[in-house]
């Protein structure tokens, strides 16, 4: 199944990304988690009419994907996913906000037409700037970064644990469609008589292997929390990367 | 339904990551109290195979088109709802950011529209509640489909007042709301088919995975009344048949003594013990176990019966009278991974 096999490459791509030795990826985790926040929140306060500020918040996906060497290609492809959604709701806006703003060689541009395109720039931006943080960020490393904010360790665990199995669940999930595929040629999507035994056998595998799993954990002396064998230590090079990029977003916004 | 960061204000975003955040924060005090680690490792397979199942196209017969699995309603009728929530929120985080399903600043409205309500309103709204009494095929079914229609209405309703109150549509709420809601009506009817079927098939292989099966069983397997049945029927055929083969042997006390006295009863000389005996013979309403003054065959049975009832009698009374029986007390969820 294609859908299944492009998200076990997407996940093994960007976990290749997050490996690179850049100066980006040396980052304290914490410190990159709170710029990607801050630059989001930034970025969605401007109002509609705020386009030409809006544009300079540019500034920060571009320095990253430079800094960070990260394809734009990738993270152009990620749009596929969220952009529809924000331009359904977007294309509705020059239909019922028809207030004239300006008119630029007899075309009136309406405050519908502005907000549309505030709102599809804003998510492009956003989608962009998390593209930025997990390429440049394995995600055991953000863990650990929330851990340092005290995020509980069951939840932590969970997000570890999940990341940990998804590729695994997604080759079995893909094998278990192949062979399905492979006894009922040319059809679409599962037959109605397959529902639960298809998805069922899958859940009840996975329930064993997690049985198998927390056996596993306790013989190696899983008592509930994971261990990192590296920690990581925040320096002076982190702090002045938050102080910098929150400065450039402070002028942007208000001046 | 996942929401973008564009959709929403971060006023917005803010207090959605408020109002999760508390019931992220009650359910980890929740699981810490429950102290069972084998769950975290369910959890987080079990995440891992919603995603995984999501891939899955499932055929609607005669429309042509096709739906995936509900997993929040899944999620809590086989982990429970505060398992299921944590579930929930490490999936959205990594659809989010591996796949960039959903926004960083939207995860608070994504977590509350999608886990919260497919969670904790689904299990204590619908799974429970129906399960209660008894678990079936049939309430299964009933639950999943009621519960994945309900669950997705409250979250699309919750993104349509999100993105409102975000001020990034035009959208009149009317309209946004009469459109978002038939839409999520039909995607949450076939969403709660294709979970009822993965639960049907659950509850036919192994139904002690699921919420609320043991409660039932349990409360089935052990009943009073059961019992008492069960013991009735031992007591009619023991004391009413069975007895009528009894040995005309004496017993070892009786063996014993004849070898010893040549006689299995003892003469009573004492004056107190001759009054006693006379007060036992008139009272005894089955001497030797049978009729007064009669040889017919089933007095034997009626007094192995009559002695069983009065046995019971004294001992429900004593239980009674000396208050040994308590009141029912709520047994604590199964543990999944003992199975």
């Amino acid at each position: 199944m294609s859908k299944i096999n492009s998200a076990v490459r997407e996940i093994h791509r960007i976990d290749e990304i997050a490996l690179k030795d850049t100066w980006l990826v040396g980052l304290h985790p914490l410190i990159k988690v709170l710029v990607t926040i801050i630059y989001i929140v930034f970025t969605v306060s401007f109002s509609q009419f705020q386009l030409e500020k809006l544009l300079l918040m540019i500034l920060y996906p571009a320095i990253l994907f430079i800094l960070g060497e990260v394809s734009f290609r990738e993270g152009i492809k990620r749009l596929r996913i969220i952009l529809p959604l924000v331009c359904l709701i977007g294309i509705f806006n020059p239909i019922f906000d028809k207030r004239e703003v300006f008119i630029f060689s007899d075309f009136v541009v309406t405050s519908g037409m502005i907000s549309m395109i505030t709102l599809m720039i804003k998510g492009v931006l956003c989608v962009l700037a998390s593209y930025l943080l997990i390429a440049t960020t394995r995600i055991e490393k953000i863990c650990y970064g929330l851990r340092q904010i005290h995020m509980p360790a069951v939840l932590v665990t969970q997000i570890l644990l999940t990341y940990r199995y998804l590729s695994l669940l997604l080759s079995e999930a893909g094998k278990t469609w192949q062979a399905y595929s492979l006894r009922a040629p040319g059809q679409k999507g599962v037959h109605v008589k397959a529902w639960g035994s298809l998805l069922g056998g899958l859940l009840l595998r996975s329930m064993d292997r997690a049985s198998a799993l927390y056996e596993s954990m306790t013989l190696r002396g899983y008592q509930g929390e994971f261990h990192y064998s590296n920690t990581i230590t925040m320096r002076w090079k982190d702090v002045v990367y938050l102080i910098i990029w929150c400065f450039i977003f402070l002028v942007i916004k208000y001046i | 339904m996942h929401m973008a960061d564009a959709l929403v204000t971060p006023a917005v975003g803010t207090a959605m990551y408020a109002v999760s955040s508390v019931a992220a924060l009650y359910s980890v005090k929740k699981i810490k109290l429950e102290d069972d680690p084998k769950k975290i490792p369910v959890m987080g397979v079990m995440g891992a195979f919603v995603f995984a199942s999501q891939m899955f196209n499932f055929t609607i017969p005669g429309t042509g088109s096709s739906g995936h699995l509900c997993g929040g309603m899944m999620l809590t009728a086989l982990l429970g709802p505060y398992e299921a929530f944590l579930t929930m929120i490490a999936i959205l985080l990594i659809q989010c950011l591996m796949f960039a399903d959903g926004g960083l600043l939207a995860l608070g409205c994504n977590i509350w529209n999608m886990a919260f309500y497919g969670c904790f309103l689904g299990y204590f709204l619908i799974w429970k509640p129906i399960m209660k009494k008894k678990m079936s095929k049939n309430r299964i079914v009933i639950a999943s489909i009621l519960g994945c229609v309900l669950t997705l209405q409250f979250g699309a309703f919750s993104v349509t007042l999100e993105t409102l109150l975000s001020g990034v549509t035009a959208l009149p709420f009317s309209l946004f709301v009469g459109t978002m809601q038939p839409i999520h009506l039909a995607i949450g009817f076939v969403e709660g088919l294709i979970t009822a079927a993965v639960l049907l098939f659950v509850y036919t292989c192994r139904p002690e995975l699921l919420e609320c099966y043991e409660r039932e069983e349990e409360s089935s397997k052990y009943s009073f009344r059961k019992i008492l049945v069960v013991l009735s029927l031992c007591v009619l055929i023991i004391g009413g048949g069975l007895s009528l083969l009894a040995s005309n042997n004496p017993d070892g006390l009786e063996w014993s003594m004849e070898r010893l006295t040549g006689d299995t009863e003892l003469e009573e000389k004492s004056s107190a013990g001759i009054w006693l005996e006379k007060v036992q013979e008139k009272t005894a309403i089955f001497p030797d176990y049978s009729f007064k003054k009669s040889d017919f065959v089933m007095g034997t049975s009626v007094s192995g019966i009559a002695g069983s009832v009065l046995v019971v009698i004294l001992c429900i009374g004593g239980c009674y009278i000396f208050k040994l029986f308590h009141k029912k007390t709520k047994k604590k969820h199964t543990d999944i991974t003992s199975v």
